[in-house]
């Protein structure tokens, strides 16, 4: 096991520590103080515990490692992931997940407003609940919430799918409530099993929101309402 | 881009430990606000029918001790605290009395916050020259409200700089940009509320100002402003005895809030928490869109 104490570290030092390190490796970052862009850009199948409450941007750009934060995550964990895997102990600030392409994305508390936005083939499993405007223009992926969302929700969504199990204040533009097939059942169930929430969530209690797919095939003669 | 930061002191034991708490949190926000920085501190309370005004003069050699002299014959008896550009003035003038006496006496001499615990220190240049220019590591009182500025609309100077007050005891400051404070000063201007700037901050805090002074608590204030207000808007705001944090519909611009036993103490970023004594066991939280914080003694 490595130890990084961030807190005698710049950033650029602790992320170039972190790149040296091969597949396997195991490390824990210390006092990561709310410090920004921390384990940014890995690339190697490392274990990373972090200790504390992060800053924004935590593991942007992830591939292949496994990152657990004890406490919480600020603006942007894992933006832009492209696979492996990023659990958040406590709660994530905005834009959790952003536009991330691959991997998955664990918030074991509340997530906060525009989760999910203009995600891109990764998967997001909230334990709490998720903040106004979450999946904003959502391309490809999962967003699955066990808890209620805010409002806006979906607003402009593309193709990913959301799971949800409370209620949400209102949909957005294009947003609807779908029934759950078979295939869905499967997935969530599948989901809960990886983010270790099949024990308090089962996959009956999800809804599916989708996207009705009217805003992105423009018909003239249509009424602009959404 | 701007820094707010706030600290509320809920134990009486810890007011010494104010400024040594708030110091690293003023600098912490540095990044996103390096042109310049104030604060509005509570302390020291005046005796019933006195006030504090902060006066501010731009001169390096200002002559302080002048004016003090001046404001004997004025409104004797009159203490003057001089700290940085700033000279903190105890009498019993009425703050139309002060005012009118500052256009007639020292002209230059800018009136930038007034009350019975509140001190207003704003000044450019970097947080950290800020922190020891105006000795911000040595305060003790009850509450500060802080603001670092990174200059998007209007130029860098004083009168640019938060935090903002149009009324006794009461500062505002803002991360953010209102879009019709134009339209809001004008009706403001009607209900007798006179501004210093074209700043639309100002604007915000001459709103609070013009709702409490018809007897609105703060938390329904704050409601009416996001009815009356559009652009984007994360505050913090001071009131004798009060703190009030609010975001906007969008939230765009954020805000964390760490509480415990001791303090409430909100920032831009939670790096500008971490130091604080039992932050990491704290009720933390970011205050959701429209929800309104208030916190009394």
């Amino acid at each position: 096991m490595v130890t990084i104490d961030c807190g005698r570290l710049s950033t650029r030092a602790v992320n170039q520590q972190l790149s040296t390190l091969s597949d396997g490796a195991e490390v824990r970052l210390m006092n990561p103080a709310g410090r920004h862009n921390l384990a940014l850009g890995l690339e190697k199948a490392i274990h990373v515990d972090v200790d504390g409450h992060c800053g924004y941007y935590y593991g942007g750009m992830n591939k292949n490692a496994m990152i657990v934060i004890h406490g919480n995550a600020g603006q942007g964990v894992g933006e832009n992931m492209m696979s492996g895997l990023i659990r958040v102990k406590g709660y994530a600030s905005s834009a959790a997940g952003a536009s991330a392409r691959g991997g998955l994305l664990v918030i074991e508390k509340d997530a906060g407003l525009r989760c999910g936005i203009s995600l891109k083939g990764g998967n997001i499993v909230v334990g709490g609940k998720v903040g106004n405007f979450s999946a904003f223009m959502a391309q490809a992926g999962t967003l699955l919430v066990c808890g209620d969302a805010g409002e806006a929700l979906g607003d402009s969504l593309y193709e990913t799918v959301i799971y949800l199990r409370g209620r949400y204040r209102s949909l957005g533009a294009d947003a609807r409530e779908e029934p759950m097939t078979p295939a869905d059942h499967g997935t969530v169930a599948e989901l809960l099993r990886l983010s270790g929430f099949d024990q308090i969530c089962k996959s009956g209690e999800f809804k599916r929101i989708a996207s009705a797919k009217a805003l992105y095939n423009f018909d003239v003669d249509k009424k602009q309402s959404y | 881009m701007c820094g707010i930061i706030g600290l509320f002191i809920k134990e009486p034991a810890h007011q010494s430990r104010l400024g040594e708490w708030f110091e690293p949190m003023l600098l912490a926000m540095s990044e996103r606000g390096p042109d310049s920085a104030g604060i509005a501190v509570y302390r020291n309370s005046t005796p019933e029918g006195q006030l504090k005004y902060s006066l501010y003069a731009p001169e390096e050699y200002f002559d302080w001790s002048g004016l003090e002299e001046q404001l004997w014959a004025g409104f004797a008896p009159a203490a003057l605290h001089r700290v940085g550009s700033y000279g903190i003035v105890t009498c019993s003038a009425k703050q139309e009395q002060m005012s009118q006496w500052l256009e007639e006496h020292a002209p230059g001499v800018k009136m930038m916050g007034s009350g019975r615990e509140m001190e207003i220190y704003k000044d450019v240049g970097t947080p950290s020259h800020f922190a020891r220019r105006y000795s911000v590591r040595a305060m003790a009182g009850r509450c500060v409200v802080g603001h670092t500025r990174m200059a998007t609309e209007s130029a860098v100077n004083v009168e640019g700089s938060h935090p903002y007050t149009t009324g006794s005891d009461l500062c505002l400051v803002h991360n953010g940009s209102y879009a019709n404070h134009n339209s809001v000063r004008r009706v403001l201007a009607h209900h007798g509320i006179t501004f210093d700037s074209l700043n639309d901050t100002e604007v915000a805090a001459g709103y609070v100002q013009w709702r409490l002074r018809d007897g609105e608590a703060l938390a329904d204030v704050l409601g009416h402003m996001l009815e009356d207000f559009s652009g984007f808007f994360t505050l913090a705001i001071g009131l004798r005895g009060q703190f009030a944090v609010m975001r906007d519909r969008f939230a765009c611009k954020p805000m964390v809030v760490a509480e415990t036993d001791a303090y409430v103490a909100c920032g831009s970023e939670f790096r500008a928490l971490a130091h604080l004594p039992g932050v990491n066991e704290a009720n933390i939280f970011e205050p959701e869109p429209e929800g309104i914080f208030v916190w009394s003694l």
